[in-house]
């Protein structure tokens, strides 16, 4: 086939020429080509490689079903494997080239695989490769990891990028009345009469102009009537999106839509996202998404230089392209005549052959007056010519077989087989589409929610019918009654045909195209007993490339049909999955990615703390300060000096992300009752008290201290990564579980800035900070309590007395906008007196050495008497949990408890995720784990917080290894009680 | 998408919500014997088709609601606030 | 039957591909069997098969309502691992991966399975520690393969992940299961068919189970789309739909819900990535391999709601590519060819029950939650081995459905008795 440019027709616009490049040549076309239209118009026939046999690939449509030209565009960080050139919008500077070959498409050597074709057939790698040839000889899965690798590296079909996507995609949303999808005849009358009915209308069209097929029509009438109905369109509000594929319909109505913003754009502006990803919410949808033409499988119809009939009257018509000088059109229906008298007025030489032996008189006089020459009763058998097509032998049918007849010379071999309605996005709302006897094709069937087809997708062939199918939709989706169209069909009925092969003679005859799946494989896995469509598919892999089956499908079922002597809809239909055509994930993700991939929430403090040299770390969503290292410090030397500094002097943490819950009202001490394991009823006015919260199946959930400020007024706080979880449980039980009490939760977590103050200084230091110093007195405020005061300059801040690190501390919370100030206020009068500021590292420090636990130990799995904590569950109420936690297996004396761990040497050193085992063990699951591990200031060496079966009371006076097999070598270690420095907590009530 | 019609904020998406669970357990008493808890906290109907079920509007108001949804063709039924009070106030079914 | 090997696909290949044969029968289901199976996905067939191999019972039926694998069977992402941690689950995914590693062989079958490592982003010290601990666990219960990487050892297996300074969770380590990987699910399916297929194991296809007959607290009869079918033991394997054949049975409630998971797969790459990676970060989770074909197979977090309907909608699509593009950022362009969804049971500790249950001849298997592929060949052998003998194997003691009674939660995340949040 070698295509040439007309000098004139088309919609190009011959005034604007476009270069662009291919495999690194250069070439030209005009602006309204695709980059299948120009390459054909430059000369190019073989454009890609087939998956398995490496076989040469043309150009087979014009459309998405596009299963030859599949190409890479673009270099560096825009590469973009796996582009159909059919859909591809020339731009000027565009570059393709092609993929799945070497050294180039047109000389691959991987086209020598299909020499060994009859080796390859469907599912044969599940037959071998197992183990040694001959005869799978082997254990283990070694030797298939081998061939595998050479599996691997031929299989693909084009090259990703391997950086960043430089370009940004937006996801943008829209609500409208009615989705009409396809701007074809029936398309734009729907969306027509349905803005006529008064609703708001968007139209999607994934080509560049609106019109459908009506672009690929010649007659200026068709162009006349495309015109005005745009311009109604316009007239009428309708919103119109071109470039905007629908590629999935979801639950009520919504759609996803993928806009091509600056694909076909020579220069992207800056501002402009590549593409846009759309969620549309639709009281209705209408789908006139038109129909793709078929093709017959032959032996060799996978030549390039074959193609739909319905695509070179496209290439004609649409891109002033004539795609053959010597053309076969080959058809068993109607609607290829048009375009075989258009090929003839173009000047083709073209022969066209009906399988029917009778034809309507008009087409007859019709193909006369063309001069186009007519045979009846053949269709194509084989096609000649290695690279491409240079002739088709033909074949009349007999009875129940194929006669061999004669052969026509030719460039250009056209297929029409049949039509099938565009019934995708239908299928994905679970609608079974239904096969039609008469028109030989799967038509929609009727759908219980509100989408309706309209035009050539429901079965209508003309256009006149199409348009009145258009309004009818628009009066069904609106809820409205309308008249049924019948299906016209066509003139002369169409003879089904889906394959023609001779007798008993072996053919290579091609059903999916990319993935080299032929009749004989389809035959095959009906041998071997994959006779459903879905062990069809999945069997010969038929339908899972790129065009997702658009062209074989039918063809496979019709040659399983065959095999099991049933008709069509006894194999069953293929279920088509979203997206219609395949979506860039980088669409889907939209705006959130790299930094922008999950929120990042930070405290009121984070630009004090970065400013005063914090290193900051991940706590869940928020950035926490994690270290404050001075000028040559280590990590380590850092944070023990923090803790050091804490437990000598005193320090500052930014504790602002912990939860903090404001609960309110008259029973809220009732409240906190029920869902604490301990005792809140009575708790005091102006006193905090840590609690411990149990699920509903009696492990811990999370811990936090509760303050009462006033009769009705608590503040709750939690961990930083409960604070979410706990407030929805908290609204749940208050809204489903106990509606009658009185109880209003608020979360206030953004609302304070918090610091923990703690260390031997921290009175003075804050106290220099109040308007009335003497607010914190050991009187005034004593250990657990909590009072509203003021700092200086009027700053209002609610001070409670309660310690994570066992220091005497104080945690100080002033309204968000005040953090800084409170900040500066603080740090003028610590870092005198020779405080610091601390962060998560050195708190972890403290509370190791304290034996206090968090999210490390409560890791879901624990009980309150796992974590040494069972004299907080109250013996005198029933709470959340309470019931659940006494199961048999909860309450074991051998279940791990809550230990401290020394190493034997304490000169050594251990990792939190260490087992605990008894000492020459080797294997199994050990007797405990490490938590968290510290070198300890205060102890002067290494330790550990975890869990042991039992608790510290069977292991005192064992030794016992601490094995870390994925890191470091075993250590021996001693189990102590987890309150390893300061066991009677004397150094909080300073 | 599922589009639910918050009594208090009109119909709004899914993901503006997050799923509770099976909205026909009757919690015991705190204090009940503990298979009563067993059996609400751990056995489920798991009723293929309508089933009364939590969501809490999360992104929203950040009430609670129950739905009645077909979990095979996810048709909503009806939606009312969790909370007794607010159900009554509101009065609202689809 | 012609044997699978390399001999026979090129004898055939030279004589016409005229020697291969049905892979399994298509029979008319008998008037009785002394099992019957009610599932044919991968834990039903595989059960059928490891009843015949193992224990010498070969009267079963495997009862299919469509087409063999045409449930999570087919759906799923295909990944095998056992770096399961809790007590029970341990020992019985080691098993499982033991049987994978044979699994070819033994079926003659080429299942693909491809130990190409399984890889699990770290993000901060304290995760280091917490899945080290799991990882020292494995490394002491028969995966010696199990480690931890520093990040430059990353880097240089796995190049093309986020290392970017921009990245909002950067990666600091790395947990390695070098014995994991991935396996080509119809294989395994249709190996397992054709192993059962030749013990005499009737697998009946559009047979749909309609009723469940009994006597007292035994199952005699099976009422189905093909008839009735009485039975001496009853197994069920019908992820998804566990609930609706024990409401069959005569019995309302299990701590199972059935939730929907979707899948995704891309075009088809040239190779880009040759591991299994995991993810888990800012509340996502995601894991991402490169199929055989060149395909990029991913999938993340449930559509959070129950559902038997297998649909997904688009914000679970969103949060799956917005990870898959922190993971991978050069995936952007690289484009979704498939997404897809199936049906699974979510227990209420995340793990799964093989169970006799108040019915004398029943027996349960279910709550597979999203990992019920790599489960396959233990699934198989420890439900054939608790039907043939009536009496749980001690690997699958704490495997039943009155655990919760005794307290036990073979909780893998944590997260505590509600369903959705094991996914």
């Amino acid at each position: 086939m070698t295509g040439t440019r007309l000098n004139s027709g088309g919609r190009i616009d011959r005034s604007r020429p476009l270069r662009f490049t291919w495999d690194g040549r250069s070439y030209q076309g005009y602006a309204g080509d695709t980059l299948a239209s120009a390459l054909m118009a430059g000369g190019e026939v073989i454009l890609g490689r087939s998956f398995k046999y490496h076989r040469p690939r043309g150009i087979m449509s014009a459309g998405v079903e596009e299963s030859g030209a599949i190409v890479t565009l673009g270099t560096g960080d825009r590469v973009e494997p796996n582009a159909k050139a059919t859909m591809v919008e020339l731009f000027d500077g565009l570059a393709a080239k092609g993929q799945n070959a070497w050294p180039s498409v047109r000389n691959d050597v991987g086209s020598a695989l299909g020499l060994f074709g009859r080796f390859f057939s469907a599912g044969f790698y599940y037959k071998t490769f197992m183990g040694l040839p001959p005869f799978e000889w082997g254990r283990g899965t070694g030797v298939w990891m081998q061939y595998e690798k050479l599996i691997r590296k031929a299989a693909g079909m084009g090259e990703a990028a391997r950086v960043a996507d430089p370009d940004t995609y937006d996801h943008v949303h829209a609500f409208c009345d009615i989705l009409v999808v396809g701007s074809g005849p029936a398309g734009m009358s729907a969306a027509l009469q349905a803005a006529k009915l008064g609703k708001d209308v968007i139209l999607v069209e994934q080509d560049f102009e609106l019109g459908g097929d009506l672009l690929n029509q010649r007659d200026p009438m068709s162009e006349a009537q495309r015109q005005e109905q745009v311009t109604a369109l316009e007239v009428a509000g309708v919103r119109i999106m071109t470039r905007t594929t629908a590629f999935g319909l979801y639950d009520y109505g919504t759609a996803g839509l993928l806009q091509r913003v600056t694909d076909h754009l020579a220069v992207k502006p800056d501002h402009s996202p590549r593409q846009r990803f759309w969620t549309v919410r639709a009281g209705a949808t209408i789908l006139a998404t038109g129909a793709l033409e078929r093709t017959l499988a032959f032996e060799n119809n996978d030549r390039p230089g074959v193609m739909t009939s319905a695509a070179a009257r496209s290439y004609l018509n649409r891109f002033g392209v004539l795609p053959g000088q010597k053309i076969v059109l080959s058809t068993n229906n109607d609607s290829a005549y048009v375009t075989a008298a258009e090929l003839a007025q173009a000047g083709a030489k073209i022969t066209l052959v009906d399988l029917r032996a009778e034809i309507s008189p008009n087409l007859s006089a019709l193909m006369k007056s063309a001069g186009v020459k007519m045979k009846t009763g053949l269709a194509p058998r084989k096609a000649l010519g290695k690279k491409s097509v240079t002739g088709v032998q033909l074949a009349r049918p007999q009875d129940d077989r194929w006669i061999a007849a004669e052969t026509l010379p030719c460039d250009l071999l056209l297929v029409s087989a049949g039509w099938s309605p565009v019934v995708n996005l239908l299928s994905h709302r679970g609608a079974k589409p239904v096969w039609d006897q008469t028109l030989a094709c799967f038509l929609p069937a009727p759908c219980s929610e509100n989408v309706t087809m309209a035009g050539a997708a429901a079965g209508h062939w003309n256009t006149m019918d199409c348009a009145a199918s258009g309004v009818a939709a628009a009066h069904l989706a609106t809820g409205q009654k309308a008249d049924e169209i019948a299906l016209a069909g066509w003139e002369t009925p169409i003879k089904p045909v889906y394959e023609v092969r001779l007798a008993g003679k072996k053919t290579k005859s091609f059903v999916d195209l990319q993935h080299d799946v032929t009749s004989s494989d389809i035959r095959l896995a009906h041998q071997e007993g994959f006779v459903s469509v879905e062990h069809l598919k999945r069997y010969t892999t038929l339908g899972m490339a790129t065009d997702q089956g658009k062209m074989g499908n039918i063809i496979g079922l019709a040659l399983m049909a065959e095999a099991l002597g049933k008709d069509i809809p006894a194999v069953g239909t293929t279920r088509f999955r979203p997206p219609y055509t395949p979506v860039a994930i980088g669409a889907l993700a939209g705006r959130n990615t790299g930094s922008h991939f999950k929120v990042l929430r930070r405290t009121p403090l984070h630009d004090w703390n970065l400013r005063h040299g914090a290193t900051m770390t991940d706590a869940g969503l928020w950035h926490r300060p994690w270290y404050f290292a001075r000028k040559g410090e280590s990590f380590n030397e850092t944070y023990i000096r923090e803790a050091t500094t804490v437990r000598d002097t005193l320090g500052i943490c930014d504790v602002s992300s912990l939860g903090k819950i404001a609960v309110q009202g008259p029973d809220a001490s009732e409240f906190l009752n029920r869902i604490y394991s301990n005792a809140f009823a009575k708790l005091a006015v102006g006193k905090a008290r840590y609690g411990i919260m149990l699920r509903d199946d009696g492990m811990v959930l999370d811990d936090g201290t509760t303050w009462r400020l006033s009769e009705n007024d608590f503040l709750l706080t939690t961990t930083t990564t409960g604070a979410g979880k706990v407030m929805v449980w908290l609204e749940e039980l208050l809204q489903l579980r106990w509606p009658e009490l009185k109880v209003h939760v608020s979360s206030v977590s953004d609302q304070w800035a918090g610091v923990s103050v703690a260390g031997p200084k921290t009175r003075a230091a804050i106290a220099a900070c109040l308007e009335d110093p003497e607010a914190i007195s050991a009187e005034n405020l004593p250990f657990m309590g909590v009072r509203e005061t003021r700092l200086k300059g009027g700053i209002k801040c609610l001070i409670a007395r309660i310690s994570f690190s066992g220091e005497l501390a104080y945690e100080v919370y002033v309204p968000a906008n005040n953090g800084e100030a409170m900040m500066d206020l603080l740090w003028a009068t610590s870092e005198p007196l020779g405080g610091c500021l601390y962060g998560l590292e050195a708190l972890g420090t403290l509370r190791i050495e304290k034996g206090h636990v968090t999210g490390a130990e409560l890791d879901g799995r624990v009980t309150i008497d796992d974590a040494g904590l069972g004299k907080m569950a109250s013996l005198k109420k029933s709470f959340i949990g309470s019931a659940l936690r006494k199961r048999p297996a909860l309450e074991r004396s051998d279940r791990p408890q809550l230990v401290g761990i020394f190493p034997k040497d304490r000169s050594e050193s251990f990792n939190g995720g260490a087992l605990l085992c008894n000492p020459g063990e080797i294997s199994g699951f050990g007797e405990g784990w490490i938590t968290a591990v510290t070198h300890s200031p205060a102890l002067g060496h290494w330790i550990g917080i975890g869990f042991i079966s039992g608790g510290h009371d069977a292991w005192q006076g064992k030794s016992v290894t601490a094995t870390d097999p994925v890191r470091k070598g075993d250590v021996t270690v001693e189990i102590v009680s987890p309150h390893m420095f300061d066991p009677k907590g004397e150094r909080m009530h300073g | 998408m599922i589009r639910i019609p918050c009594p208090f904020c009109g119909t709004r998406d899914h993901s503006e919500f997050t799923y509770g669970g099976d909205g026909s357990i009757i919690y015991p008493s705190l204090d009940a014997p503990m298979q009563d808890w067993h059996d609400a906290v751990f056995q489920r109907e798991n009723i293929c088709g309508v089933q009364v079920e939590t969501w809490q509007h999360a992104n929203g108001c950040r009430m609670w609601i129950y739905v009645e949804r077909d979990t095979m063709t996810h048709e909503i039924h009806s939606v009312r606030a969790a909370h007794p009070d607010m159900a009554v106030a509101l009065e609202v079914t689809i | 039957m012609t044997r699978f090997s390399a001999w026979n696909v090129f004898w055939q290949g030279i004589s016409g591909q005229k020697g291969w044969t049905r892979q399994w029968r298509d029979p008319e289901p008998k008037p009785h069997y002394d099992v019957i199976i009610v599932g044919g996905g991968l834990h039903g067939l595989a059960t059928a098969y490891y009843l015949a191999k193992n224990h010498g019972i070969r009267n079963i039926a495997v009862l299919e309502k469509g087409w063999i694998g045409g449930g999570n069977a087919g759906r799923n992402t295909t990944i095998v691992r056992s770096n399961y941690t809790q007590p029970g689950n341990r020992e019985f995914y080691e098993d499982s991966l033991k049987l994978w590693e044979e699994l070819s062989h033994e079926l003659n079958y080429n299942v693909m399975f491809s130990q190409r490592s399984h890889i699990t982003l770290l993000h901060s010290p304290g995760a280091v520690d917490a899945v080290s601990r799991d990882y020292n666990i494995m490394r002491r219960t028969g995966n010696a393969d199990a480690g931890i990487w520093s990040l430059e050892q990353l880097k240089e297996a796995v190049p093309h992940l986020n290392y970017a300074s921009d990245a909002r969770f950067p990666i600091m380590a790395a947990a390695v299961h070098k014995r994991a990987g991935t396996a080509r699910h119809d294989a395994v399916i249709w190996g397992y068919a054709r192993a059962a297929d030749q013990f005499g194991i009737d697998i009946i296809q559009n047979c749909e189970v309609t009723g469940i007959l009994r006597e007292g607290s035994k199952v005699t009869t099976i009422e189905t789309t093909r008839g009735k079918i009485t039975t001496g033991k009853l197994g069920l394997a019908v992820a998804g739909n566990t609930s609706r054949l024990w409401n069959m049975a005569g019995m309302s409630h299990l701590p199972i819900e059935s939730h929907k998971l979707q899948a995704f797969v891309s075009e088809p790459l040239k190779p880009l990535l040759d591991q299994v990676v995991v993810f888990g970060m800012g509340g996502a989770h995601f894991y991402i391999s490169q199929s055989d074909k060149g395909g990029m197979v991913f999938g993340g977090d449930l559509d959070w709601y129950k559902s038997y309907a297998q649909k997904g909608n688009l914000p679970i699509v969103q949060d799956v590519a917005e990870a898959a593009m922190s993971v991978l950022p050069c995936l952007g362009r690289v484009r979704l060819l498939r997404h897809w969804s199936g049906v699974v049971d979510m227990s209420m500790d995340g793990s799964h029950f093989i169970s006799k249950t108040p019915i004398d001849n029943l027996y349960l298997n279910a709550g597979w939650n999203y990992g019920g592929f790599k489960a396959t060949p233990a699934s198989g052998t420890y439900f054939a081995d608790l039907i043939a003998n009536d009496r749980p194997h001690k690997v699958i003691a704490d495997h039943d459905l009155k655990r919760f009674e005794r307290g036990i939660q073979l909780d893998e995340r944590g997260a505590g008795p509600d369903p959705k949040l094991h996914g």
